[in-house]
């Protein structure tokens, strides 16, 4: 006899509605969180949809500690002397179930795993589980934490981007660098109306901004700013490999985007609190391991269920509901009294009948075509500026047409090239 | 000497966090005498700035203000990263924010 029914290793996105759902079956579950809290270790840049956490909360969604709904989607193309943005903002990205939100994890996991406590699950905080347990057929049946080992029918793993166990569980290997991108953030206090009147918006809105080029100075990656409710979240999201073959520190990166003319007024008189790093899985179906083995499933960030677009960054939306599709699995296969790894096939299926492995399949190329995007990050931005300069620089000599004029800007890129990038962009997306 | 340039001081923004500083167990482990190639590598990705190379190119890396992101890992794990385990139980970063 098993200690637990469930088992449940790190209580982030994915884990904590993996334990919620057990819980609220009325199983026998255990959440291991190596942070001293919920959300202690986790960083987001970072937007949630709101989709995924309506369909597990439908009755107390209003009271997720979200900061802000985002009504304004920025996106700049940025060259080292200028900065291109599109702002957009409608009535679409408000609705119900296709709005998103800003979130900061400490408070916004801290929430998830309050739920999961209220329905039954227990909670130890503070202890990384080094290993898992495994019986004499290879099949998982618990965990080493600090001098405990603790048994149970079924293991959900839900321990992160850096996961140490996916090899032990399903024999994931570690991510190329190539396939991984880093995370630097850092948090700015400022009063919710200072945020409001620079970001143009409504009381409890905001904004998610994301820069492509001179932010990573043309490397693979980008940057972000989200608004939170009193403060603003900026940093670097930058391929692992690209950086570590560039010449700038990824800190730099973050610094140098801070200090722009573009970005500088919207921090002007706002207090640093936290410096952060993380890792993004950004190799999606990729890099993606087998999600089963005998006794274990594995959810969110350690079985890189991530992508980026380029314009919107999606990850903790597919582990929510993934953790919520692991959850029902494990109570499924609980009940069923097989948790082998035939016995927890239908988490697998749930997951390839649902958006997220459709979304993840569908952006498959995705991560190969940004990687080699060089244009992107050097070229477009430059391109973009030029083209912008010919339109709105005005110095009083004669104008030329807008033919002539544009013409040798395109071909600095090239038009094979242009038409090459558009055509993989709309392939790959 | 390195020749990778920069101006921010991390440090600085890292003395804004919040840790338990594990002082008798360091979670990450180089290999002796790190390649200068692949040490550079971890100077660039380490968005704590932790590894660090003086005027004379003297090498250094301090696990105190880690923010257990795994990217040197990533990066280097099969090459000069010979340790990263998790902390030991309630020790290092915890973030406030996140």
């Amino acid at each position: 006899m098993a200690d637990f029914d469930a088992i449940v290793v790190g209580s982030g996105c994915a884990g904590s509605i993996a334990a919620y759902e057990i819980a609220k079956a009325g199983k026998s579950v255990l959440v291991v969180e190596r942070g001293n809290f919920a959300g202690a270790k986790n960083m987001t840049g970072g937007r949630i949809y709101g989709h995924c956490l309506r369909a597990v909360f439908p009755d107390n969604f209003d009271e997720i500690p979200f900061e802000r709904k985002v009504s304004h989607e920025r996106i700049s193309l940025m060259s080292p002397t200028s900065n291109f943005t599109v702002d957009f903002s409608s009535e679409d990205l408000l609705k119900d179930g296709q709005e998103s939100y800003t979130v900061l994890r400490a408070p916004f996991d801290q929430w998830l795993a309050e739920q999961a406590e209220n329905a039954g699950a227990e909670y130890i905080c503070g202890i990384a589980v080094e290993k898992l347990i495994k019986d004499e057929n290879g099949k998982v049946v618990g965990i080493f934490a600090g001098e405990d080992e603790i048994t149970a029918d079924v293991v959900v793993l839900c321990d992160g981007a850096n996961s140490l166990l996916a090899e032990q569980a399903v024999g994931a290997k570690r991510p190329p660098a190539s396939q991984m991108a880093v995370g630097v953030k850092e948090v700015y206090e400022l009063p919710e109306e200072e945020i409001e009147k620079r970001f143009q918006c409504q009381p409890g809105e905001g904004a998610a901004w994301l820069f492509a080029g001179d932010a990573t100075h043309g490397s693979f990656g980008g940057g972000i700013i989200y608004t939170n409710k009193d403060s603003i979240s900026i940093g670097i999201v930058a391929g692992v490999e690209a950086t570590a073959n560039g010449d700038v520190p990824v800190y730099q990166m973050l610094e140098d985007l801070k200090n722009r003319p573009e970005v500088a007024p919207v921090l002007k008189g706002a207090k640093c609190v936290e410096h952060s790093g993380h890792l993004v899985p950004e190799g999606g179906i990729t890099t993606m391991s087998e999600l089963i083995a005998d006794g274990v499933m594995i959810a969110g960030d350690n079985a890189t269920m991530c992508v980026n677009l380029g314009y919107t960054v999606r990850g903790m939306d597919y582990a929510v509901a993934a953790g919520q599709m692991a959850g029902q699995a494990a109570v499924k296969a609980l009940d069923a009294g097989d948790t082998s790894k035939a016995g927890l096939q239908c988490y697998v299926d749930a997951l390839e009948n649902s958006f997220v492995m459709k979304d993840l399949r569908q952006f498959k190329n995705v991560p190969n075509f940004m990687e080699h995007f060089d244009r992107m990050f050097c070229g477009y931005p430059e391109m973009i500026r030029d083209m912008m300069n010919t339109m709105f620089v005005v110095d009083g000599s004669p104008v030329q047409p807008m033919k002539k004029s544009m013409m040798p800007i395109v071909k600095g890129v090239g038009f094979m090239n242009l038409f090459k990038d558009v055509k993989g962009a709309m392939k790959a997306l | 000497m390195s020749d990778i340039k920069f101006s921010v001081n991390v440090d600085e923004y890292l003395s804004l966090n919040k840790y338990e500083v594990d002082e008798s167990n360091a979670h990450i482990e180089l290999v002796d005498d790190p390649s200068d190639e692949e040490f550079d590598k971890l100077i660039l990705v380490c968005p704590a700035a932790l590894y660090k190379r003086d005027e004379d190119g003297k090498k250094s890396f301090d696990y105190a203000g880690c923010l257990e992101c795994g990217t040197c890992r990533i990066a280097c794990g099969d090459t000069i990263i010979k340790k990263w385990e998790n902390p030991q139980p309630t020790m290092g970063v915890e973030y406030r924010f996140g």
